[in-house]
């Protein structure tokens, strides 16, 4: 592994998070005006959507990193895949359980399988549900990393595929209010919007670094451990487990 | 569906805004819970090493102990 510090950056990250997510939900309930459609209840979207985009995203750069795996065989890549893909699954969980509560007061249910997006996304949050089983099922730490590697590159192509395919779909119940021909959000939705997505998209970031640092921190215990034991003589993992082993 | 009226959209919005809240929370509970874990073992792998320093210098002064009178008796045969 190479001499990776994690933690750089951390304290002006974690502070950029937070300025960034407070003033933007600041600017949701203070400066964004109600849409005229929903009313009140749209103020989920500045929530739900960012959540709903870095978790994708994360999704993504867990797949990058794992073709950076296979490509160098450099173990902290499988680390940062790892991670990634950990975290996203935190924010996907999110993005679920808010756009159930938004569907509950927008549509009059908790969940609609006739909509392709709702479907979509717990397709995508199942499919990366059995990536840590996945992992804990393979004892060999070489084996282990190189599939799950695989599985992150296959997963990270499919969710950009299944966005394009949601899009493509003819029944949506979903507004389609982010676009490339300029969207029908105001400017004031759509900076509010952009800030929530830039908070929200700075807390994965720092999230990813403290999970990062604090993984590192425990292997380094566990070396320090093995050598004050008296077995620095090759490595031995002390347990099963599905968080990458370095 | 019309769009709800304030006093009925409110508790959605802010059960929503909840959600991240105890997530980011739950999150910052896990982190807490391994910091002490890592913070113990430091701990444990301190005191190991302290033991081993003692035991290193108790070995040597038992050496240096067991040394000289061996010099001196091969003084008194000389």
């Amino acid at each position: 592994m190479r001499d990776a510090n994690f933690s750089r950056g951390l304290v002006p990250l974690s502070i950029g998070s937070v300025v960034l997510l407070v003033g933007g939900f600041a600017m949701v309930f203070l400066y964004a005006p109600n849409d005229a459609d929903q009313g009140f209840v749209q103020k989920i979207f500045y929530l739900h959507v960012p959540l709903a985009i870095v978790a994708l995203c994360g999704f993504v750069a867990g797949g990058i990193y794992g073709i950076r795996f296979l490509r160098s065989g450099d173990r902290v890549h499988d680390l940062r895949s790892y991670v990634a893909i950990h975290i996203s699954l935190i924010l996907a969980v999110g993005a679920l359980v808010t756009g159930s509560i938004w569907a509950k007061a927008s549509w009059g249910q908790w969940w609609v399988w006739e909509e392709p997006t709702l479907v979509s996304f717990l397709i995508v949050f199942l499919l990366y549900a059995c990536y840590q089983p996945l992992r804990f099922s393979i004892e060999d730490p070489e084996r282990q990393a190189r599939y799950a590697a695989v599985f992150a590159v296959v997963g990270g192509v499919f969710v950009p595929l299944n966005f394009i395919a949601v899009r493509a779909a003819e029944s949506l119940i979903h507004p389609r209010v982010l676009s490339t021909t300029g969207g029908s959000m105001p400017g004031s939705m759509r900076l509010t919007f952009l800030i929530a997505l830039a908070g929200m998209a700075v807390l994965f970031v720092t999230l990813n670094k403290y999970e990062l640092t604090s993984k590192r921190a425990s292997f380094q215990l566990r070396a320090l451990r093995r050598r004050l034991a008296g077995d620095d003589d090759g490595w031995v993992p002390v347990r099963r487990s599905a968080a990458p082993q370095l | 569906m019309p769009a709800l009226p304030l006093g009925d959209a409110g508790p959605y919005v802010v059960a929503a805004y909840l959600v991240f809240l105890a997530l980011v929370l739950v999150y910052v509970a896990i982190m807490a819970a391994k910091l002490g874990r890592v913070e113990r073992e430091i701990g444990e792998l301190a005191e190991l090493a302290e033991r081993r320093a003692e035991e290193r210098r108790l070995d040597g002064s038992a050496a240096a102990g067991a040394a000289s009178p061996a010099s001196a008796e091969a003084g008194a045969s000389r």
